[in-house]
């Protein structure tokens, strides 16, 4: 997984081909996908541009404070409780990942359940906000505000989705072939594309949550 | 319309027998012709008994060479489209006046300028910039592969799935009547309801995420996968532009991806992003879109101007001027491509300062451009120039892409924007610069690196042909279009009311009908080289006097490029090792290490299509149905770990005792 390339050993004098070429599968495994999950960054940066922009447009619909019966939109509290969910998930993901460097599969999968888990309780939770927002006649439909902050929860969760159907493929497929290079590799990618979504819902909470409670 | 329109089919959705139109005879006879070329087409492969020839070498194939082919292929198959589109268009303005209303109705034009520029872009200059740099960006940096052929393989079907999106909506249907960047309000539910917005919105979607794949892909192998000693400041021009170019994808295309995203849940669920009510802005999109649309133009443009590089430094038989200066202009062009796009919509109001600010920048980029501009008139000063048919493309892109250039910075002032906006000059200003850089530069490669691909040259002479009736054809098609931009036509116009503008537009006919002898010519260089492809033969594989590490190997490439990985020491390695008395190595070889092909990318890429036809008509349960075995196709993909294979020794030695025999021939 080293950064270095190749292109930069220098060989001196009239030589001009490589005789032994070590082959290495999946150079570039890694830092394809870190330029996936910047490209995915961005997209999220597209969505913020848009919540930034629309998000004050409560079109005389519900607001962060206001519901539109005097009672504020947004609790606070269970969102925290997300992000606190988000946050031990990432730890315990970079656990599995301690484990899978010491190629100890049963115990990394161990870990990673627990990280899955722990994305099951947080999808439950965001189920039940929209369920409660919905009850007020706060969806997706209602205003730009509410469009683009749906819009914003929903394409996390997506991802979330994603990552736990990611989990169980791989779970299958290290209890068969164990932790070997290729395995290693998509743990790998696994736990980068988990830690990302935990970075990003930080940023969701304090950008459109706290923000928005702010405005 | 919502998903819960009334009267909607359990089974077909809002597809019924209407939508297929018999009603226009343009149709019905265009969709006569394809339908008989493509049982031609069928009746071949079958003939012949091509189908496991074709599926194991072509559409399985995870060969950067094959992929890079197959591009091209589809690029001219759709330029063809694109064309007729053009044509139409040029013939409907020419005969529109004095109280005709031409031969086209209204809602069958607006499809046409939308469909045009939308093919044009995303699947005319897309695949042809793709497929080029596919091609060569490998071998030029001495890799046997990119670093993710699989993906390579599956960014190919996707394209090709929403480019037969595009199609079949002309006989399914209607195309898009919003122009080719689909601006809201009029791309929304309440003005479009129908399937052509929704056609054009799903053609975007899947090709923008294959052209992020492939831009990940291609960014990675630069990264990574260059031989010995490429250091990046030794790395061919075209490698270096292909480099900014795969940058810019990767960080605009995201911006596609919303505006699109965005857009369709307007339309499909009822979202208000873009809608006139309840907050929405339909600013935003526009603001979004050319975030994404902007840097698209950069995108087009950059891999052109590395081909000119390529062609300048090898048909003038020396480096390239001021390689440093080369790459910081490339680099320049890469960065500022992101601060500039709000001259699209300088009239949108964003205020003086924000307007000066994107002016000044829009500018700028004519800084970088010029250095390249002297940069290849001081690489042709003092050279021993050859005037092969690319090189006579570079000669004839430097004129007409000067006056594009121009023509953008008048363009770039504010003020000027005010009255040029939306008007003919801006479309002339855009054609100029994308007939006279892209098309001329993919025309060029498509010659220069023929040999390389299939083995033989191609016939000089219809490619003059070619080359004298784009650029005659280009004046004549496009300064009257200047002319009219400057007595303020607007773009888009069906019928004229002002007698006096016929002329224009009657000259402006005659140089697409100039063009199109271009485009026939072409086709006819292709054909005729075919033909006599045995006395065409390119032996040393180093038809041009090369400069770069794909000459250095037989043509056609060999399926594994280089039998040894090369080691670089200088900027245009093969020139420097022919300096150096390289001498090729004729045994030792070993068994080389592949990618093996597999067919999970046309398979999904299908199953993609399926799925975006079924939501396009509201057919949900294809679409549940196609989704998910989408991702059973996908997911069983991952289960596949036998994906290499070695090309055994003696298949390596007997192709290279082949070249060592053909190469001793020539003495």
């Amino acid at each position: 997984m080293t950064m270095a390339s190749t292109a930069h050993t220098e060989v001196k004098g009239d030589v001009f081909h490589v005789t032994e070429e070590p082959h290495h599968e999946g150079h570039s495994t890694v830092i394809g996908f870190w330029i996936f999950l910047m490209q995915d960054m961005l997209l999220f940066c597209g969505l913020f541009a848009i919540f930034a922009w629309l998000g004050g447009h409560y079109a005389y619909g519900p607001a962060p404070l206001d519901d539109g019966t005097g009672k504020p939109l947004f609790h606070l509290a269970p969102v925290a409780v997300n992000t606190v969910i988000m946050l031990v998930s990432s730890f315990t993901c970079s656990l599995g990942m301690v484990e899978t460097r010491k190629q100890n599969a049963a115990a990394a999968l161990k870990f990673f359940g627990i990280t899955a888990l722990l994305g099951l309780a947080f999808l439950f939770m965001q189920y039940r906000e929209t369920m409660s927002l919905a009850a007020v006649g706060a969806t997706i439909q209602t205003s730009a505000f509410l469009s683009s902050f749906f819009v914003i929860i929903f394409t996390h969760c997506l991802h979330v989705i994603a990552a736990l159907v990611w989990f169980v493929v791989l779970a299958v497929q290290i209890n068969t072939r164990g932790l070997d290079d290729a395995n290693e590799r998509r743990v790998v990618c696994f736990a980068m594309f988990w830690n990302f979504l935990d970075i990003t819902w930080v940023i969701v909470f304090v950008f459109v949550y706290l923000m928005g409670v702010l405005k | 319309m919502s998903p819960d329109t009334p009267h909607l089919d359990p089974i077909f959705g809002r597809l019924t027998l209407d939508a297929i139109p018999f009603h226009e005879p343009i149709l019905v006879g265009t969709f006569a012709v394809v339908a008989l070329l493509g049982l031609v087409a069928v009746g071949v492969v079958a003939y012949f008994n091509l189908w496991g020839y074709l599926w194991r070498e072509w559409i399985t194939s995870v060969d950067h060479k094959k992929i890079g082919i197959m591009y091209i292929i589809l690029a001219i198959v759709m330029l063809v489209r694109g064309l007729a589109d053009a044509v139409m268009m040029r013939l409907q303005q020419a005969m529109a006046f004095n109280g005709s209303d031409g031969y086209l109705p209204a809602h069958h034009y607006d499809q046409i300028f939308t469909a045009h520029g939308t093919i044009m872009i995303f699947f005319v200059a897309t695949p042809l910039i793709v497929g080029v740099m596919n091609f060569v960006v490998p071998l030029q940096i001495g890799a046997r592969d990119v670093a993710f052929p699989f993906l390579n393989n599956i960014g190919f079907w996707l394209t090709t799935m929403a480019a037969m999106l595009v199609n079949l909506s002309l006989f399914v249907g209607e195309f898009s009547q919003a122009g080719w960047v689909g601006e809201p309000p009029l791309s929304g539910a309440a003005d479009l309801p129908g399937v052509g917005v929704d056609y054009y919105l799903w053609a975007l979607q899947i090709s923008g995420a294959a052209t992020i794949v492939g831009g990940i892909n291609l960014l990675a192998t630069i990264m990574r996968m260059r031989a010995p000693g490429m250091t990046f400041m030794r790395m061919p021009i075209f490698c270096w532009t292909s480099l900014c170019v795969n940058a810019l994808i990767v960080l605009s295309f995201p911006f596609l991806t919303i505006s699109i995203t965005l857009l369709t849940l307007d339309r499909l669920i009822g979202t208000h992003f873009f809608t006139l009510d309840a907050g929405g802005n339909p600013m935003a999109y526009v603001n979004l879109v050319w975030v994404w649309g902007h840097p698209e133009v950069y995108i087009l443009i950059l891999p052109a101007l590395g081909v000119f590089s390529e062609f300048a430094a090898t048909f003038c038989s020396k480096r390239l001027f001021g390689y440093n200066s080369m790459v910081f202009a490339s680099v320049s062009i890469c960065v500022i491509g992101f601060v500039v796009w709000v001259h699209h919509f300088f009239t949108m109001g964003s205020g003086a300062n924000v307007n000066a600010f994107f002016g000044i920048a829009t500018a700028c980029v004519a800084i970088p451009t010029g250095v390249k501009v002297y940069n290849w008139l001081f690489t042709m000063y003092r050279g021993r120039i050859r005037f092969e048919v690319p090189m006579m493309w570079t000669i004839s892109f430097m004129f007409v892409f000067l006056l594009g250039g121009l023509t953008g910075v008048l363009n770039s002032i504010p003020a000027a924007d005010y009255v040029l906006h939306n008007g003919m000059m801006v479309v002339a200003h855009f054609h100029n610069v994308a007939i006279g850089a892209i098309t001329f530069a993919m025309l060029g490669a498509i010659d220069y690196w023929w040999p390389k691909a299939f083995g033989f040259r191609l016939a000089p002479f219809w490619g003059k042909v070619a080359v004298w009736a784009w650029t005659i054809g280009f004046f004549v098609a496009w300064m009257p279009i200047y002319v009219a931009g400057f007595a303020g036509v607007t773009r888009r116009t069906r019928v004229f009311d002002e007698p006096s503008l016929q002329n224009l537009y009657i000259i402006a006919a005659i140089g697409t009908a100039i063009i199109l002898v271009g485009v026939v010519a072409f086709l006819i260089q292709i054909y005729v080289s075919i033909m006599n492809r045995k006395a065409l033969r390119d032996v040393t594989g180093d038809p041009w006097g090369g400069r770069t590490l794909e000459w250095s190997i037989a043509s056609p490439a060999p399926d594994y490029n280089f039998a040894f990985t090369p080691i670089v020491h200088d900027v245009d390695a093969w020139a420097d090792m022919k300096a150096r008395g390289y001498k090729r190595p004729t045994e030792g070889f070993k068994a080389i290490h592949m990618p093996k092909n597999t067919g999970t990318g046309i398979i999904a890429s299908i199953l993609v299509f399926v799925w975006a036809f079924a939501v396009i008509w509201y057919m949900w349960w294809v679409a549940a149905v196609s989704f998910v075995l989408m991702l059973v196709v996908l997911i069983g993909h991952t289960f596949n770990y036998d994906r290499s294979f070695y090309i055994p020794e003696d298949v390596v030695t007997r192709a290279e005792n082949e070249r060592t025999r053909l190469l001793a021939q020539q003495g």
